[in-house]
């Protein structure tokens, strides 16, 4: 245990090596000069020799090496930099601002998804062949085909410009979160309510369930004792892997309702160029991805006596 | 008793009755029998020739043709979609989107495969120290916010069609090379290689005769099933102004279009939303067959 431990941890130590120095080399090719972004692309007057000295200040006339070793030595001590456009606003302050918001969205669309996905893959994956699973079965597969974003617009025509029941873009009240969090909720339920049935439906086969039938126990108690239980286990894998790319899984669906979330803070990043806010947010994010699929693993291991870990 | 009745069972009439089959036209067979996948293929077939034949389908040039005081028109009977913003047809748009989506998405969907492929099979059969590395670096690409990864890398290299296209089909592999190793690994210990590795055949040899094609079939229902998801990756990078740049025609761009003039003219986000549903679900069709097709293993 200890030993795959230790193993997991180097193997994700590596990987979160990997992206820094990727990043790092894919931020250096990004066009445009930061300096020169920063006063106004021109518009300010400085001198060349001013230009260099702010440079130099900022070690971007260092070998790219020592930049990159730099760096990596700030991001450890949780120092992100400042934002180059914000000017003197640290990063880890506007990471800080749009965490709570991608969280809500993203906690809200999850805990509705579980909530009627898995009683409805259940229910589908032992009535097989009836009305209700074939329902279940085309709603996935439209789910899984349609894109987030373009549902996300229907729902602004629907809801906002005819009913008039929600604000089609911002925050400004809470009830800015209910379409973004049913477009999110949408495109999890397909695959949580497809994994939830194929997993029954396999449960159902097993040795154990036909035995918990055939000494006679009530077709509830076999369902929610025996067949249940088991079935469960995949849908840790899924939110396992939703919750890896929590904050990385909003970035299309906050451009399309305006939200100040971290998806937003991302791409208005790429386009202004901000490259200590975009370099920031792609280590952090992969950061999580690694843990949790960890914690994935691990969860799973100890929910199942069947999986040893050696 | 005459030897007359001691008549062997005619063996021809026996043979006859279970003809032999190929194994491909067996999968055939088993497709054929999937009314959802066939549905698809024939989807797939008609966007396919509807991209191939656009210019003569599409009533209207799609960039040049500008009906002036014709902006924002939703849809009559002449033009079934409407206008866009700019007064063009945008059912003679959403026809010539399909190039866009179906270039994407077979093409980077090819070179995943060649990359995934290589790498798996070079992963899954040589082990050790090839195996620890490329095995890094498959996770690295898994443990990297796809969108995000592609956001940044068409940023950097410059919005357009050969970008999108290279983008997605250097960063999507990573899965195919998974599944490659895996098949590859437990392809190695077989009979039939290790038969082969010891009459003296060499490896590049082995890897290409003997064990690709026994892969080959995970790897096309794997595929098959990812063309849906890169069209979907190509359409949210056109939408985010990363990816096909206007002019040109693609069902992202209209559906960014749409955004931006969602309050003053609604209708120009939907059907280019449509079309990625249907050729999607048409691909995921064609995949879900191919998968029960080629795999016996999981047949009901």
């Amino acid at each position: 245990m200890a030993r795959y431990l230790t193993v997991r941890l180097f193997h994700g130590a590596i990987v979160i090596f990997l992206i820094s120095i990727l990043t790092f080399a894919i931020m250096r090719m990004m066009p445009g000069d930061p300096v020169y972004l920063l006063f106004g692309e021109g518009q300010v007057r400085i001198s060349e020799e001013q230009m260099d000295a702010i440079r130099e200040q900022w070690g971007l006339n260092e070998p790219l090496y020592i930049q990159y070793l730099v760096w990596a030595k700030n991001m450890l001590r949780g120092d992100f930099g400042d934002s180059l456009v914000r000017r003197g606003v640290p990063v880890r302050t506007m990471i800080f601002e749009a965490i709570p918001v991608t969280a809500t969205l993203n906690v809200f669309a999850l805990g509705l998804a579980l909530l009627i996905a898995i009683p409805l893959g259940i229910a589908a994956g032992i009535r097989r062949n009836s009305p209700l699973d074939y329902a279940t079965s085309v709603g996935s597969a439209l789910g899984i085909a349609t894109p987030n974003f373009w549902l996300g617009l229907m729902l602004i025509v629907i809801f906002s410009l005819y009913l008039g029941l929600v604000p089609p873009f911002g925050l400004r009240s809470w009830k800015g979160y209910i379409l973004p969090v049913i477009v999110l909720a949408t495109e999890q339920m397909a695959v949580l309510a497809r994994v939830m049935r194929a997993s029954t439906v396999e449960v159902m086969t097993e040795d154990y369930v036909r035995t918990a039938n055939a000494k006679g126990l009530p077709r509830r108690t076999v369902i929610l004792r025996h067949a249940v239980r088991n079935s469960l286990l995949p849908i840790i894998t899924v939110i396992g892997f939703r919750i890896a790319f929590l904050l990385s899984g909003t970035i299309v669906v906050e451009t399309v309702f305006a939200i100040p979330g971290i998806g937003r803070l991302f791409t208005d990043s790429v386009f202004r160029l901000d490259y200590q806010v975009v370099q920031s947010l792609v280590v952090l994010l992969a950061v999580l991805v690694v843990a949790s699929n960890i914690v994935t693993d691990l969860v799973y291991a100890m929910v199942d006596p069947r999986i040893r870990i050696e | 008793m005459s030897a007359t009745s001691f008549e062997q069972p005619q063996a021809t009439i026996l043979a006859e009755e279970t003809k032999h089959r190929s194994e491909l036209s067996q999968s055939w067979r088993r497709f054929r029998a999937n009314r959802m996948a066939v549905v698809g293929l024939i989807v797939v077939a008609l966007l396919v020739l509807m991209a191939i034949f656009a210019p003569y389908i599409a009533p209207y040039d799609p960039i040049t043709d500008i009906f002036r005081g014709m902006r924002g028109v939703g849809p009559s009977p002449e033009h079934p979609f409407g206008f866009d913003h700019l007064g063009r047809d945008l059912l003679s748009r959403v026809i010539y989107g399909s190039r866009v989506a179906l270039l994407v998405g077979i093409i980077a969907t090819i070179i995943s495969l060649l990359i995934g492929v290589t790498v798996g099979a070079i992963s899954g059969f040589f082990g050790g120290w090839p195996d620890s590395i490329l095995s890094r670096i498959v996770d690295t690409l898994m443990a990297f916010p796809l969108i995000a990864l592609l956001i940044v890398l068409a940023a950097v290299l410059g919005p357009s069609l050969p970008t999108t296209i290279f983008v997605i089909g250097i960063t999507v592999w990573a899965r195919y090379a998974r599944v490659v190793r895996a098949d590859v690994m437990s392809l190695r210990s077989r009979d039939f290689i290790t038969a082969a590795t010891a009459s003296g055949v060499k490896n590049s040899r082995i890897i290409w005769r003997h064990i690709i094609p026994n892969i080959m079939g995970p790897v096309i229902v794997l595929a098959s099933l990812g063309i849906g998801s890169i069209i979907i990756l190509e359409a949210a990078l056109s939408f985010l102004g990363v990816g096909v740049r206007p002019p040109t025609p693609s069902w992202g761009g209209i559906l960014a279009d749409g955004r931006a003039y969602i309050i003053r003219y609604p209708h120009i986000a939907f059907f280019p939303g449509i079309m990625i549903v249907i050729t999607v679900l048409a691909f995921n069709f064609v995949g879900d067959g191919l998968r029960d097709a080629l795999d016996p293993h999981d047949r009901e």
